[in-house]
């Protein structure tokens, strides 16, 4: 073979030559040649089968009769189809009632956990451990409560958001930016908070807010700064922060306080989705049961 | 005479920029405006000083080899520029803390992200491309380049264009079109420059003295002419105000995202795919010293590589809000395409026939042969990445990364470094490079930094196409976007590596080139002048 490759030398050229450079004349290879036939006689196929050709007023529907959108409306109806037998039992069945049934309570958690993925974990993280100002779902301390029922309120309407009336709604005030408190009654009252979780603080400080905290802070709070449900007053007395328990993050929030929304999700999820996820994110640990 | 003139037009930008500077809008365009202030305050003044000297007679029987020695330099520079960025932004997706809170806004990985593209694509490219084309449009012609210097207004204009757009991405100004994303006044300025270059490179070829014209530089001027057509309609925009960086768009929605990706598509097939064939048609077989393959072959496989790439730009939009026809039309153009491609291919690795030993002893050789190996893989990759079922997988995913370095780096990047090796012992006179061994280390360095860059891709991209339509028996989804973010990052850390090797190997070269042109031995006098013969 090598010999031969020389021999290529003596093969007839084009008899151009550019700088040096000669071109032969070889024949185009056949395996290209037949490959690149092929490929065009596919795609003359392949454009008759399948929507292609423009016109004035449309194009060429294809013979398969095949669309994008249609292939994902099948799948999607093929899915809804399948569930939609244990979904209409999801929708109806009483909130409470759902525990006890697995297979119902399988079916809402597989679902839910979809719907939290795609809708929820932005904010709440795909774990559900939560970030600063987005509340972690894995433990028992509920904002809002932490029954199915309150869980699937919260779901359905959304915190302090505009669009739904019936949003779960409170507000703190801004105790320094509105002047309810002087600076010194802020850094009292900090201080008083600090002591309900012990935390380190100055105790004279705290002492001297504890009367701040029953005036300003304890309708919502409670006196003993366990919070109220009813509210979303936070439990100040537990250690788990939703904007941090630190000096500074605590003097932020008293003196221009928070102000968390969530969106209301029964417009966008059917019911069935928002009881599944209800379901799932009462199921991470530290769901309740309902009274 | 023309001084004059050029005083008039330099003192009006002048003024013009000082009233920019005045008025502008944004920051970016008052940068902008003092950078074009001082580029045309500074050659105002410099072509005073040149007004009513004596000219110093230009020998036309020689070729223009002064603006190629720069071209090669800017190449090298923007190249090294390129990586580096891209390395840095592999690391930004790996650990999210390079995004450091003191440089957001300037530094962060969407900022960074666009000047790396443009960096690599139209800096080091660009300027490889508009190098090489002046060396072999001038050594295929027999001809010096026409138009006096203009070829040196080509290559400064198109450093100004490089200089706005990548400190106009750092700043915030851009149309948000990838690949395209530099203003209006740019966009009118890079225009100007190309059909210059146009000019210059048809003029050259209308004054050849050779009886035909040479394949490499078909590509060439199918490159040039399209990209021009390409840039104008693509960037079609009116200025919120002449004194600000923000335009709007004339298209809109799905219109807009289709000659985006008509743009798009093609700045690939004629920027990165017909300019670098051209690169490849001349420098093969000079550095084998091979007769090209098949006349034939180059012919057949041009026309068809020009005709079907133009129309498979729809398939970056599978899926999407685009009919359906054209999104089919977009993928059959693509299949043809496979052959047209790897036509090319067959032609560079077959010119090889009887020169194969060379790959043993020749560094240079082996590195544009991988290159066209790489371009193989690329060109087959593309045809079956754009069918409608695949692109369902690989679509927004970091395959198609993989996809588009793996040609980039391996066939842009390794044919360009091959040119490089090849034209710089050439420009500055002297016999061979300073080190052979060093432009093997390069070779392996970059060789293995894009097995591991495409490698850990492909893996990423196919695992996460798998985990986004990952569904239980239920039809719900498993996956959650994060969960395939935090599974990326092994890979991520494995892409950032290759990089590293790739950019290691780069400034290997510049190491060796620079060294060859200080260091190794000199031609003899007798045959160094580059005098414009024919060949016949």
């Amino acid at each position: 073979m090598s010999a031969k490759k020389d021999d290529d030398l003596d093969f007839e050229t084009t008899g151009h030559q550019w700088d040096g450079i000669k071109e032969y004349n070889k024949p185009l290879p056949r395996w290209w040649l037949y490959t690149f036939y092929l490929c065009i006689v596919w795609g003359i196929g392949y454009t008759i089968a399948y929507p292609a050709w423009p016109g004035i007023s449309g194009a060429s529907p294809g013979v398969l009769g095949y669309s994008t959108r249609s292939e994902v409306a099948q799948d999607i109806a093929a899915v809804d189809q399948a569930n939609a037998a244990i979904n209409t039992e999801l929708a109806s069945a009483e909130l409470t009632a759902i525990a006890a049934n697995p297979e119902l309570l399988g079916y809402a958690k597989n679902a839910g956990a979809a719907v939290f993925r795609t809708w929820c974990a932005q904010c709440h993280g795909s774990g559900a451990a939560g970030a600063k100002g987005y509340p972690n779902l894995l433990d028992d301390d509920w904002l809002w409560g932490g029954t199915i029922e309150d869980i699937h309120a919260t779901i359905a309407h959304g915190i302090r958001n505009e669009n739904d009336p019936d949003a779960r709604y409170s507000e703190m005030p801004a105790f320094g930016a509105d002047e309810l408190l002087t600076e010194e009654e802020i850094t009292q009252v900090v201080n008083h908070v600090m002591s309900l979780s012990g935390e380190p603080q100055d105790a004279s400080l705290a002492a001297a807010g504890a009367e701040v905290f029953e005036y300003n802070c304890a309708s919502c709070h409670g006196e003993d700064g366990t919070g109220d449900i009813y509210q979303g007053a936070p439990n100040l007395a537990d250690a788990i922060w939703l904007y941090g328990g630190s000096y500074d993050a605590l003097m932020e929030t008293v003196s221009y306080s928070r102000y968390g929304v969530m969106p209301s999700w029964q417009d966008r999820l059917s019911e069935a989705e928002v009881r599944a996820v209800a379901t799932y994110v009462h199921g991470l640990g530290g769901g309740e049961a309902s009274q | 005479m023309l001084n004059y003139i050029k005083l008039i037009v330099l003192g009006l930008i002048v003024i013009f920029s000082m009233l920019a500077i005045n008025f502008a809008r944004d920051l970016a365009y008052m940068i902008h405006a003092i950078i074009v202030l001082a580029v045309s305050a500074g050659m105002f003044l410099w072509v005073l000083r040149q007004t009513d000297e004596p000219v110093r007679p230009v020998p036309q029987n020689e070729y223009m080899d002064d603006v190629v020695r720069y071209g090669v330099i800017a190449t090298a520079f923007w190249g090294v520029v390129g990586f580096l960025v891209g390395t840095f932004i592999a690391f930004q997706l790996a650990f999210p803390a390079l995004n450091f809170d003191w440089a957001q806004g300037y530094m962060n990985f969407g900022r960074l992200r666009p000047l790396h593209t443009s960096a690599v694509i139209f800096a080091f490219g660009g300027n490889a491309l508009i190098a090489t084309s002046f060396y072999v449009v001038q050594r295929t012609s027999a001809a010096r380049l026409w138009g006096g210097n203009a070829a040196w207004f080509v290559f400064w204009g198109y450093q100004l264009v490089i200089v706005l757009a990548a400190t106009g991405y750092l700043l915030g100004s851009t149309h948000a079109k990838e690949y395209a994303e530099p203003e209006w006044y740019v966009d009118l300025w890079l225009t100007i420059v190309w059909l210059v270059y146009l000019a210059v490179f048809v003029g050259t070829i209308v004054k050849r003295k050779e009886p035909h014209i040479y394949v490499a530089n078909w590509f060439f001027l199918s490159f040039i002419i399209t990209v021009a057509m390409l840039h104008v309609f693509n960037n079609l925009a009116i200025p919120v105000s002449i004194w600000g960086s923000k335009s709007v768009q004339v298209f809109s929605g799905v219109q807009d995202a289709m000659v985006q990706w008509w743009y798009g598509h093609n700045a690939v097939g004629f920027f990165l795919t017909a300019g670098f064939l051209g690169m490849m048609y001349y420098f093969i077989p000079k550095q084998a010293e091979r007769p090209v393959f098949s006349y034939k072959l180059s012919i057949i496989h041009f026309w068809a590589l020009i005709f079907i790439y133009i129309w498979a730009g729809p398939h970056h939009l599978h899926y999407t809000a685009l009919p359906d026809w054209a999104s089919t039309l977009g993928m059959v153009f693509s299949v043809v395409l496979w052959m047209p491609s790897w036509g090319g291919m067959i032609n560079g690795l077959m010119t090889l026939s009887g020169a194969w030993d060379k790959l043993r002893t020749d560094p240079v050789i082996r590195m544009m042969v991988i290159s066209v190996g790489f371009y193989g893989m690329s060109t087959f990759e593309g045809p079956m990445m754009s069918i409608r079922a695949v692109n369902s997988l690989s679509h927004y995913t970091d395959w198609t990364i993989g996809h588009v370095h793996s040609g980039a780096l391996g066939w842009n990047g390794m044919i360009t470094f091959g040119a490089l090796y090849y034209l710089v012992p050439k420009l500055w006179n002297r016999e061979r490079l300073y080190s052979l061994s060093l432009v093997s280390w390069h070779f392996w360095l970059a060789t293995i930094g894009i097995v591991f860059y495409a490698a850990s891709m492909w893996v990423t991209g196919i695992m996460e196409g798998l985990m986004w339509r990952e569904v239980d028996a239920n039809g719900f989804l498993v996956n959650s976007f994060a969960d395939t973010v935090a599974a990326k990052f092994p890979m991520y850390v494995v892409r950032g590596l290759g990089g590293v090797m790739f950019l290691a190997g780069a400034i290997i070269m510049c190491y060796n080139l620079w060294m060859t042109a200080r260091r190794a031995p000199a031609v003899q006098a007798d045959t160094a002048a580059a005098h414009a013969t024919p060949a016949e």
